[in-house]
């Protein structure tokens, strides 16, 4: 079980001959995944470990079923690059580039929505269930990779793709370990929020809580903390706000495009009000996730 | 990116959107020249970065005047304004027009909705301020960045604020254009918080501010090179300090790995820390467990021995600090190797004990098992994974604090 992806999934690579595509292609195949080809416009021909590399996405959907894309192009492409797997019937795409405008990222996820295709990024690390499915670039080297996810009970989002390795890993030491984990990415426009996913992780058998991983800026944490009050939901949500310094920091950005304090919305004293009020349980230092995880899982039993 | 006051009206005009007849003067008597030329009132308007989005005509950043003598006076008053370590970009010096009526526009990406926002209403203001106080005077309609602006949509608009006739057309003409202006420059705010109407029925943007999507700087290069931006100017709310622009060297000499962005801080807790959204959270648990950081730093992309040991001594070099942290969140890339060797180089350079001064070292990374080595060799503190990063930093800043 899991969210998203399976054992089966079958998934390409856009941009497979890139630095970093080479190299999370190979831990993917390591640690398990199926990767049924690779596009690079001018490499048609080649094999990058063994996965055949094609000019166009849709001389592989052509030929065979293809459930998802990772897309990992340079910025200049990646618009594109998502309207190709679009159009060749792709339904599920990683968008690991960073640096995408919100117009053009605003414009492909609206695209994605009409053809019934899910957007996970831009600027994520894509979506693991541990010792079954990576379909990205998250965790690094496979055995990196399975020491910090374990199989487990946990759904975990996060706005930040190095803090899903490191809450997951943490999950994984206390003996919790993890269901579905989901880099949903560091933009302001990203094609899946909290909000969006979690009924997928209420559908999933495996799926006891919900742990997720917030920063300052943008409105993804109020319309989860609407959602939570809306939905009578079986899943106890634990949240953690990074970022609190920058409450008193207005208009100044650290780390992702996304993180900046202009609106009401965006500062992380405002998130925290919103999600306590509907219900979830906010973290007030990183290292009590999973102790408050347990404590939501005692409770519910 | 903030556009001053005076290019979001430069865009403005060019798209049709009618802004008030006036000059920006860079002094006083620039200033008393443009009043003369406008004749009568005249309002004068500091051109400021950092709080022209506060609120409309905030009376602290422009005066109201009546006489060219006037309008130099409180220039030289308002170019005095702290605008974030720098002067104001000169005063915007305008003819004073009487409204019959007051309206406010604001278009931005709502993130739930993954779509443009617009907001209008018909009061003058900032639109959340607006919201909180009137919701019931507020218009909203999403519309798409995918196909092209339709005029229905501002229609739709303008007649949600109970506008009919001519003045709905009118309004529904400025709302168009500021959507199409907000999408083809690449912006990421655009409001015009204070659009009067004037005795004859015509609109004019009187108090408005833009913000540029900085990551699409390489597409909008003409309308940058007429506003004098630099390919390194991202206009910050507030000029970079000396011990941030060396950051910032350190990160472009060496192209291994990323270093930055470096804030810089009052406190005395030395930050070595990584990445992204890791150095969010390890600033946080530093000042929870009652630290006080010096700066923000963010490593990561596997950065060289050479970029660590620069970075080492610049934040063990700022005055106040006598101790550093080098921590990250559980990193898959970076070679948690290097960078121990680039801190206890850095250290020693200095001409100090690595174990003196480098608190505690959490960096889960690739060759780790070499990373302890050197560390141990050193005498100093190591932790892995298992311990969390709320632990390392509550070591860490124990020896600071004593």
């Amino acid at each position: 079980m899991g969210v998203l992806v399976h054992k089966d999934f079958d998934f390409i690579v856009q941009g497979i001959t890139g630095r970093e595509a080479v190299n999370f292609t190979r831990e993917c195949l390591e640690y398990g995944s199926r990767i049924v080809g690779g596009v690079t416009p001018g490499k048609g021909g080649r094999e990058v470990y063994g996965v055949p590399v094609y000019n166009t996405v849709r001389e592989i959907t052509e030929q065979r079923k293809v459930d998802g894309s990772v897309i990992t192009v340079p910025l200049a492409f990646a618009a594109d690059a998502a309207y190709e797997a679009i159009d060749a019937g792709i339904k599920l795409l990683v968008i690991i580039t960073e640096g995408i405008c919100r117009r053009d990222a605003a414009a492909f996820i609206e695209y994605a929505h009409q053809h019934d295709a899910r957007v996970i990024g831009p600027n994520c690390l894509g979506i693991i269930i541990p010792d079954v499915c990576r379909f990205g670039s998250l965790g690094g080297p496979a055995v990196d990779c399975r020491k910090a996810f374990k199989p487990g009970v946990v759904g975990v989002m996060s706005r930040s793709g190095g803090m899903t390795t490191e809450i997951c890993n943490a999950l994984s030491q206390a003996g919790l370990g993890e269901s579905t984990a989901i880099s949903i990415g560091g933009d302001p426009v990203i094609g899946s929020t909290y909000a969006e996913l979690m009924p997928y992780f209420e559908a999933d058998e495996a799926t006891e809580a919900v742990v997720l991983y917030s920063e300052p800026g943008g409105s993804s944490e109020a319309e989860l903390a609407r959602w939570a009050k809306e939905n009578n939901s079986r899943l106890p949500i634990v949240a953690f706000v990074a970022g609190r310094f920058m409450d008193d920091m207005h208009g100044m950005s650290f780390g992702h495009a996304g993180t900046i304090v202009e609106k009401k919305l965006d500062s992380p004293a405002d998130k925290i009000r919103r999600m306590r009020d509907a219900g979830i349980s906010v973290a007030d230092e990183i290292g009590d996730i999973p102790r408050l995880v347990q404590e939501r899982l005692d409770g519910a039993a | 990116m903030r556009f001053y006051e005076f290019e979001t009206k430069t865009i403005l005009a060019r798209r049709g959107i009618p802004v008030p007849e006036g000059s920006r003067a860079a002094n006083a008597g620039e200033a008393a020249s443009a009043a003369q030329e406008l004749g009568g009132a005249v309002v004068v308007k500091a051109q400021l970065l950092v709080s022209s989005k506060a609120g409309a005509s905030r009376s602290d950043e422009s005066q109201a005047v009546d006489s060219p003598e006037q309008a130099a006076t409180a220039t030289e008053e308002l170019l005095k304004i702290d605008d974030g370590g720098r002067g104001p970009r000169g005063v915007l010096v305008e003819k004073v027009h009487a409204a019959t009526a007051e309206y406010s526009l604001s278009i931005s990406y709502d993130g739930t909705a993954k779509q443009p926002l617009l907001l209008a209403a018909d009061v003058a203001g900032n639109i959340e301020d607006i919201a909180d106080a009137h919701p019931d005077r507020v218009v909203s309609r999403h519309f798409s960045a995918l196909v092209p602006f339709s005029d229905y949509v501002a229609k739709e608009v303008a007649a949600g604020l109970g506008l009919n006739g001519s003045e709905l057309n009118r309004m529904a003409g400025v709302i168009a254009r500021l959507a199409r202006l907000f999408l083809d420059y690449d912006l990421t705010q655009a409001d015009i918080q204070t659009l009067a109407r004037l005795e004859d029925g015509s609109l004019l943007a009187v108090d408005c501010f833009s913000d540029m999507e900085v990551e699409a700087k390489y597409r909008q290069k003409e309308l940058l090179a007429e506003f004098g931006v630099g390919e390194e100017d991202t206009r910050s709310v507030r000029e970079p300090t000396a011990f941030e622009l060396a950051g910032k060297k350190i990160d472009d000499d060496d192209p291994r790995g990323i270093i930055g962005p470096v804030v810089e801080f009052g406190g005395n807790v030395g930050l070595v820390i990584g990445a992204g959204g890791g150095s969010l959270t390890l600033t946080d648990a530093v000042r929870k467990a009652g630290g006080d950081p010096a700066n923000y730093a963010a490593i990561g992309g596997n950065p060289s021995v050479a970029k660590a040991v620069a970075l080492t001594k610049l934040v063990l070099g700022k005055p106040g600090v006598d101790k550093i942290a080098v921590m990250s969140n559980v990193v898959s890339n970076t070679r948690a190797d290097l960078v121990a060797r680039g801190v206890i180089k850095g250290v020693i350079e200095m001409g100090f004990e690595p174990a003196d001064k480098i608190t505690i070292f959490r960096v889960p990374g690739a060759w780790e098992a070499d990373a302890v080595k050197i560390l141990n060799k050193y005498g100093v503190e190591y932790c892995d994974r298992s311990v969390s990063i709320s632990e390392a930093a509550k070591r860490a800043v124990d020896k600071i604090n004593g």
